[in-house]
């Protein structure tokens, strides 16, 4: 089983390939593009594997400034052009930014299946 | 130059009953890259200490839940603002960067946050322009734009997703003032203010 990971100061990415899942922990708060290139990569190469279903468990991350909601938004858009890769997100309900922004994320993808529990 | 006003914008709020805090911060101290953290550490404060005095409750007398959500919102609010301004300080006035906020009780609830950032004339000029599509927007709609733009790397950093999702998702009020630096005549400066009803 393979399993990569970003650490940084107040954060954790990690992404499982045989289970086509990435899980963020911590608070991501990264100054823009540049210095989320290498969380960007790490989602593309996993996408690049061609899963039939990419998962992104956000249950754990408190923390999403903009410049990370737009990774993400950005990672949503690939997934979609790809148009045989399926994507959920799972969030928590307690994280109140969860509850606000992840609905945006539907909008550019309608299948996109999002569970907060 | 001539003071410019676009959005929402508050001015000379009296800094008399009601509980406020102002933070300044010296361009020249420290790189951005090194006072990068303090962002965060500053954002998580003024979130924190604000919520000792808010009186908000839900519908069954319990604040909690609902102290959380205000706690999160000022947090990414006043995260943005400060990321926003130590990126687009213009380093060469040598501006402090100063970020304010006030709990106004009027007689609901309005948080107030501020932040004042030297800027060169390009980025004046752009930021203008963003904040004049952004007013005339759907705001649905042009977040949808944007993200696409993104998607195709026509733009990069200055993308203004963190307005976007602060009028989109939070509901915040927005307004900017363009206008001479206090310190230094020649310089340009740019404050933007985020209103919040709760």
């Amino acid at each position: 089983m393979d399993i990569r990971a970003i650490e940084g100061e107040n954060y954790l990415v990690q992404c499982d390939e045989q289970t086509a899942t990435i899980t963020f922990e911590g608070s991501l708060r990264l100054s823009g593009p540049d210095a989320y290139a290498p969380i960007a990569q790490l989602m593309r190469d996993l996408l690049k594997q061609g899963p039939e279903l990419i998962k992104l468990n956000l249950r754990d991350l408190r923390f999403l400034n903009s410049s990370g909601i737009s990774m993400i938004s950005k990672f949503v858009i690939r997934v979609r052009s790809e148009k045989t890769v399926n994507m959920i997100v799972v969030g928590s309900q307690n994280t109140p930014w969860q509850g606000k922004s992840l609905k945006n994320l539907q909008r550019l993808l309608p299948s996109l299946e999002i569970i907060l529990d | 130059m001539v003071t410019k006003i676009f959005g929402e914008f508050r001015e000379n709020i009296p800094k008399t009953y009601h509980e406020y805090l102002e933070l300044g911060f010296s361009p020249t101290s420290l790189s951005v890259q090194q006072r990068w953290r303090n962002n965060g550490l500053s954002a998580d404060f003024v979130a924190d200490y604000l919520t000792t005095f808010l009186p908000v409750y839900d519908a069954d007398g319990n604040n909690l839940e609902k102290q959380r959500d205000v706690k999160n919102t000022i947090n990414y609010i006043a995260n943005e603002l400060l990321e926003n301004a130590m990126k687009f300080n213009y380093e060469p006035s040598e501006e402090p960067i100063k970020f304010n906020l006030h709990l106004l009780q009027e007689p609901s609830t309005t948080v107030v946050l501020a932040v004042t950032n030297g800027i060169s004339p390009d980025s004046l000029k752009k930021l203008q322009a963003f904040i004049q599509d952004l007013l005339a927007s759907d705001p649905d709609e042009f977040y949808i734009r944007q993200i696409e733009k993104i998607a195709r790397d026509e733009i990069v950093a200055n993308s203004g997703m963190g307005f976007i999702t602060m009028q989109n998702d939070y509901q915040a009020h927005l307004g900017w003032k363009f206008s001479q630096s206090d310190h230094q005549a020649k310089n340009l400066t740019v404050t933007t203010m985020v209103q919040l009803k709760f």
